[in-house]
C-alpha cells in the first residue's frame, strides 16, 4: 500500500493511527483509557450478568442447555487446574476460569469487522474507539501484575521468606554462584509475568493490525474496475483471517490461564 | 501505546471481577457439580449394593430350592420304603391267614373222617354181632364178649 500517491499513503497512515488511538483523557502516566476500561468493565459484566442466569434456576439433577454450556467451561477449567496445578487452593481454579473467560471475551472483540464500532461511535461524538482491551497494553499487563502479585504472595506464604529468599541466592546454580542466581532468578521471575502479559498483547495487537492492513484494500476506493479484484480479494483475506484468528483468541485465552496455573503451582511447590 | 494510570484501573477490575466470578459463578455452580457428583457416586454405590444384594438373594435361593429338593426326595423315599414294608406285611398276614384257614379246615375233615369211621366201625361191630348172632342161633350176650368185640372193632 506504501506504492499510493502522498494524499493515500496520508489518508491510510491517519487511519491506522486513528484506530490505535484509544479513547483517552488526560497526559502521560495519567492517561485514562475510557474505551478499554469501559469495554471490559461491560466483558466483565457479561460474565456476572452469565453468571446469575445460571444461579437462577440452578439444576442439579438435569441441567438445561444453558448451565450445560457453563459447566462444559467450567469443567474444562478444573481439569487444567487438576493437571498443572499440584495441592489445593481454592483460589486457582476462579482465578483461572475468570481469566480464561474475561480474555477470551475481550480477544473476542477483535472479530467485530474492524471499523463498525468506532463509526457508530463516531456518530455519536465519540472521537476514538479502541474495542479490543486486549490490544491495549494496559489491560494484558494488569493481568500479568495481579497474577505476578499472587505469584510473589504464595511463594512467600508456601515457601516463607527464607524459603523465597534461599530461592534467589541458590537458583539455579547452586551455592557456588550467588550472585549470578541472584540475577537469573530476578530475570527469570521478571521475564514471567511481563512475557504473560506482552504475548497476549502482541497476538492481539498484531491480529487486529492484519485486520486493519486487510480493511485498507478498499479504503476510499471508488467504484472503478480495480475494486472488482480488491473486493473479492479483501473478502477471501477477511474471511481467512477471522476464522484463523477464532483459534488464535482461543488460544491466547487458554495460554494466559494455563500458564497462570503454572506460575501460581510453581509458587506453591515447596523445594524448586 | 504506553503504561499508564489504566493499568491500575485494569488491575481494580480484574481483581474485582475475579472476587465476583468466584463469588457468583464458580461457588454455586461447582457446589452443584460437586453435590451432582455425591449423588451419582451414590447411586452408582446403592446399585453395586442391589447387585450383591440380589447375587446373595439368587444363592440363598437356590440353597432353599436344593434343600426342598432334597426333602422331597427324602419323603418319597421313605413313603416307599413305607409302602414297600406295608406289601411284606400284608403279604405276610394273608399267608398266615390262608394257612391258618387251611389248617383249619384240615382238621375238620380229618375230624369228620374220624367221626365217620367210628360211626362205620360201630355199625360194622354190630352188624358183625347181628351175623354172628345169627349164625351161632343165639343171641350173644354182648357183655359176654365185651372184650371179644372191642379186639374186633379194634381190628378193623
Amino acid at each position: 500500500m506504501s506504492t499510493e500517491n502522498a494524499d493515500g499513503g496520508g489518508g491510510t497512515v491517519a487511519y491506522i493511527q486513528h484506530h490505535l488511538t484509544n479513547l483517552h483523557t488526560g497526559e502521560g502516566f495519567w492517561t485514562i483509557n475510557w474505551d478499554s476500561i469501559i469495554i471490559s468493565a461491560l466483558l466483565g459484566g457479561l460474565i456476572i450478568w452469565m453468571a446469575f442466569k445460571v444461579k437462577d434456576n440452578l439444576e442439579s439433577g438435569t441441567p438445561g442447555g444453558f448451565q450445560n454450556f457453563v459447566e462444559m467451561i467450567l469443567e474444562f477449567v478444573q481439569t487444567q487446574v487438576k493437571d498443572s496445578f499440584p495441592g489445593h487452593n481454592p483460589l486457582i481454579a476462579p482465578l483461572a476460569l475468570t481469566v480464561f473467560l474475561w480474555v477470551w471475551l475481550m480477544n473476542f472483540m477483535d472479530l467485530i469487522p474492524v471499523d463498525l464500532l468506532p463509526t457508530l461511535a463516531a456518530g455519536v461524538g465519540i472521537p476514538y474507539l479502541k474495542v479490543v482491551p486486549t490490544t491495549d497494553l494496559n489491560t494484558p499487563l494488569a493481568m500479568a501484575l495481579v497474577v505476578f502479585v499472587l505469584t510473589v504472595y504464595y511463594n512467600l506464604k508456601v515457601k516463607g521468606p527464607v524459603g523465597y529468599l534461599k530461592m534467589f541466592l541458590f537458583h539455579p546454580f547452586g551455592k557456588a554462584a550467588v550472585p549470578a542466581n541472584i540475577l537469573m532468578t530476578f530475570i527469570e521471575e521478571l521475564a514471567k509475568p511481563l512475557s504473560l502479559g506482552l504475548r497476549l498483547f502482541g497476538n492481539m495487537f498484531a491480529g487486529e493490525l492484519v485486520f486493519l492492513l486487510i480493511a485498507l484494500l478498499t479504503l476510499g476506493a471508488t467504484v472503478s474496475a480495480g475494486l472488482l479484484i480488491w473486493f473479492p480479494l479483501q473478502v477471501v483475506l477477511d474471511l481467512a483471517w477471522l476464522i484463523f484468528h477464532i483459534l488464535v483468541i482461543t488460544l491466547q485465552a487458554f495460554i494466559f490461564m494455563v500458564l497462570t496455573i503454572v506460575y501460581l503451582g510453581m509458587a506453591h511447590t515447596k523445594d524448586h | 501505546m504506553s503504561i499508564t494510570i489504566t493499568l491500575i484501573a485494569q488491575v481494580l477490575a480484574f481483581t474485582i471481577l475475579i472476587w465476583l466470578v468466584n463469588k457468583h459463578l464458580w461457588g454455586p455452580l461447582s457446589a452443584v457439580l460437586e453435590a451432582r457428583q455425591k449423588k451419582i457416586a451414590d447411586g452408582l454405590a446403592a446399585s453395586e449394593k442391589g447387585i450383591q444384594e440380589q447375587e446373595q438373594a439368587e444363592a440363598r435361593a437356590e440353597e432353599v430350592v436344593n434343600e426342598a429338593k432334597q426333602q422331597a426326595a427324602d419323603i418319597i423315599a421313605q413313603a416307599q420304603a413305607r409302602s414297600s414294608q406295608v406289601i411284606e406285611e400284608s403279604k405276610g398276614k394273608a399267608t398266615e391267614e390262608a394257612d391258618r384257614l387251611i389248617a383249619g379246615a384240615q382238621a375238620e375233615i380229618d375230624q369228620e373222617v374220624n367221626r365217620a369211621k367210628d360211626g362205620l366201625r360201630k355199625q360194622l361191630s354190630e352188624l358183625a354181632v347181628a351175623g354172628a348172632s345169627k349164625i351161632v342161633g343165639k343171641e350173644i350176650d354182648a357183655n359176654a364178649h365185651k372184650s371179644a368185640l372191642k379186639d374186633l372193632i379194634a381190628q378193623i
